[in-house]
């Protein structure tokens, strides 16, 4: 089997019995990027040189026995994780001139596991959009369509793990940044719980909401993804101190016995009928692996997107105010005053998604409006919170639809704001209550893939890897690769 | 509820942002109808309801204060416009 082929666990089994060495497969999937990535714009940075000498390194690190978990395996970074050295652009020309001066704890641990990291991928502009048409570097296209989009904000990660550029990528998930764009392009995405994983050196967008995670084409491989960016960080105040427990050694544990929740609201009009079917059919596979189903109430559902349209803007507006031309980022010329160098800094260095954001977050948070938007919104989110925890009173995961519908077509959805929102309805809840989420393949609906959503209990992401990896040994919707990147 | 041209040029004042004449007026269509969408909530009963702040039931962690970092200023200013002996140069604030 072609090596771009291999999942990161096949390519780990390859590496150890010295089938090929760490260069020859990370010289093998930059000449694929060099070919393939023009269709997809999938990527930021090309961190070509480094790559090689890190994979250099790890065939040095393993002739001398020092092998890490991950040593030697091909990853791409979203351009959202600070990586020192390289450019972190995070999608936006506000950060287009920015080299970080320090490594993310998700980049260092990845690194000290012997990861190669052979670029950074393409996003929505500061994570903000579910198309990944915001960004400054022009929008990714979906391996399984070129005129459509494979989701955002963590776009250029799901397509390029999509086209088999490499066997993982990592992303960040604030209203399904990882989840939906991992459904729309067949891959498997993962969203742990709040404060699993460091958020230290990842751009913030909405504090309360962001969280690290990967996307990968199997759910084993998430496992061991997730097994080295989890722990806690002492340098990320919300970072939860709580052990890390082997993610891939309970995979093969039978998931007989255990208590699926399907939402009522969730099969509502707002989801694609087709989809709707694709996701039955897995929950049956499910049950034919020994699940039991139960009927859960979401009933705020419908509210956790304007819910997430107050907190998440809210929470922006004030973590980018950190963007003012003068101590990192884009500058204005020819500024007449310090009021007009960040008026016209920030005007002209951040695009209009983000400046939408940005002013709804400034007008919720405005004297007069606290009370009516962000407070309610607060409660509202509490509301939210507490439907979960009496839905997995009776369930320990919740499965359902990731997307309302297969991937759309670029353009389809960019004038229209709500419209795009919507496309997070099935995710956010999971960012509002801080629960970890996953999103498998699940099948086609118009040669376009589907995913399955399953969210778990805080710190259940176990169950979860273990649910999402017995339904893949009874399924191949994640061994289909798109035509064209064969 | 939707906003008009003024309310939107105090938000922009408000987050340091310059908007062109267009922008704003496409700031005034499309910031409306996302204050519309959001406005919903207005009929949810939330007495009783305390605000959440955080997603999980924890208590903010301390640390002790002490200096954990090495001064790597220079390092770290490579990334400004413009800088002089370790100082952020900008516009003059005092006459």
């Amino acid at each position: 089997m072609s090596l771009y082929s291999q999942t990161l666990t096949e390519l780990a089994v390859g590496l150890e019995n010295g089938e090929f060495s760490s260069v020859e497969l990370t010289q093998a999937l930059l000449d694929r990027i060099a070919v393939h990535n023009d269709k997809l714009n999938a990527f930021i940075t090309v961190t070509a040189e480094q790559a090689l000498a890190t994979a250099a390194r790890a065939d040095a690190a393993r002739s001398a026995g020092n092998a890490g978990v991950l040593n030697g395996l091909p990853i791409l970074h979203k351009d959202i994780f600070c990586t020192r050295g390289v450019k972190t652009s995070c999608g936006s020309k506000m950060l287009d001139n920015f080299v970080s001066p320090y490594d993310a704890t998700v980049v260092e641990r990845l690194a000290d596991a012997g990861a190669v990291v052979l670029g950074k991928t393409n996003m929505d502009e500061f994570a903000m959009g579910s198309s990944c048409e915001t960004s400054y570097y022009g929008p990714v296209r979906n391996p399984w369509n070129l005129e459509c989009s494979p989701g955002g904000s963590s776009g250029g990660s799901s397509a390029a793990v999509a086209a088999r550029l490499a066997p993982a990528a990592t992303g960040t998930d604030t209203g399904g940044s990882i989840r939906q764009p991992a459904a729309l392009t067949g891959t498997v995405g993962l969203k742990p719980t709040y404060g699993r994983v460091s958020r230290y050196g990842m751009v913030a967008f909405a504090s309360s909401l962001d969280q690290a995670g990967v996307i990968t084409r199997s759910a084993e491989d998430a496992a061991r993804m997730l097994g080295v960016m989890a722990g806690f960080d002492e340098r990320d105040s919300t970072s939860i101190d709580t052990p890390v427990p082997d993610y891939v050694a309970s995979l093969g544990d039978s998931i007989s016995g255990l208590r699926v929740g399907v939402v009522r609201q969730h099969f509502d009009e707002g989801l694609d009928e087709q989809c709707g079917a694709r996701v039955k059919d897995a929950i049956a596979v499910l049950e034919s692996l020994g699940a039991t189903t139960v009927e859960v109430d979401l009933p705020n559902l419908d509210l956790s997107v304007p819910t997430y349209y107050v907190v998440a803007p809210a929470e922006c507006s004030s973590n980018l105010s950190r963007f003012d031309g003068v101590r990192f980022g884009y500058r204005a010329e020819g500024a007449v005053d310090l009021l007009d160098l960040y008026c016209r800094s920030r005007g002209e260095g951040f695009g209009d998604e983000v400046k939408r954001r940005i002013m709804t977050g400034t007008y919720v948070l405005s004297a007069g409006y606290y009370d009516a938007y962000y407070l309610k919104a607060q409660q509202v989110r509490q509301l939210i919170s507490d439907d979960f925890k009496k839905a997995f009173a009776d369930v320990d995961v919740i499965a359902g639809p990731t997307a309302p519908t297969p991937a759309f077509k670029l353009g389809e959805k960019v004038d229209d704001p709500i419209t795009m929102y919507l496309n997070d309805i099935y995710t956010i809840g999971a960012n509002l209550a801080g629960l970890p989420g996953i999103s498998v393949p699940c099948g086609f609906v118009n040669d376009l893939p589907v995913g399955l959503h399953l969210v778990g209990t805080h710190f259940g992401e176990e169950t979860l890897l273990r649910c999402a990896h017995q339904y893949q040994l009874q399924t191949d919707w994640h061994l289909a690769c798109p035509q064209g990147f064969v | 509820m939707s906003l008009d041209k003024d309310q939107v040029q105090h938000i922009a004042t408000l987050a340091r942002l310059k908007l062109s004449a267009e922008e704003c007026a496409e700031s005034v269509e499309k910031l409306s109808r996302i204050v519309e969408f959001v406005a919903q909530l207005s009929q949810v009963d939330t007495r009783g309801v305390l605000p959440m702040a955080h997603p999980l039931e924890t208590a903010q962690r301390l640390r002790a204060d002490a200096v954990i970092e090495v001064n790597e200023r220079d390092r770290y200013q490579e990334n400004a416009a413009e800088v002089s002996d370790g100082l952020y140069l900008v516009p003059k604030v005092l006459d």
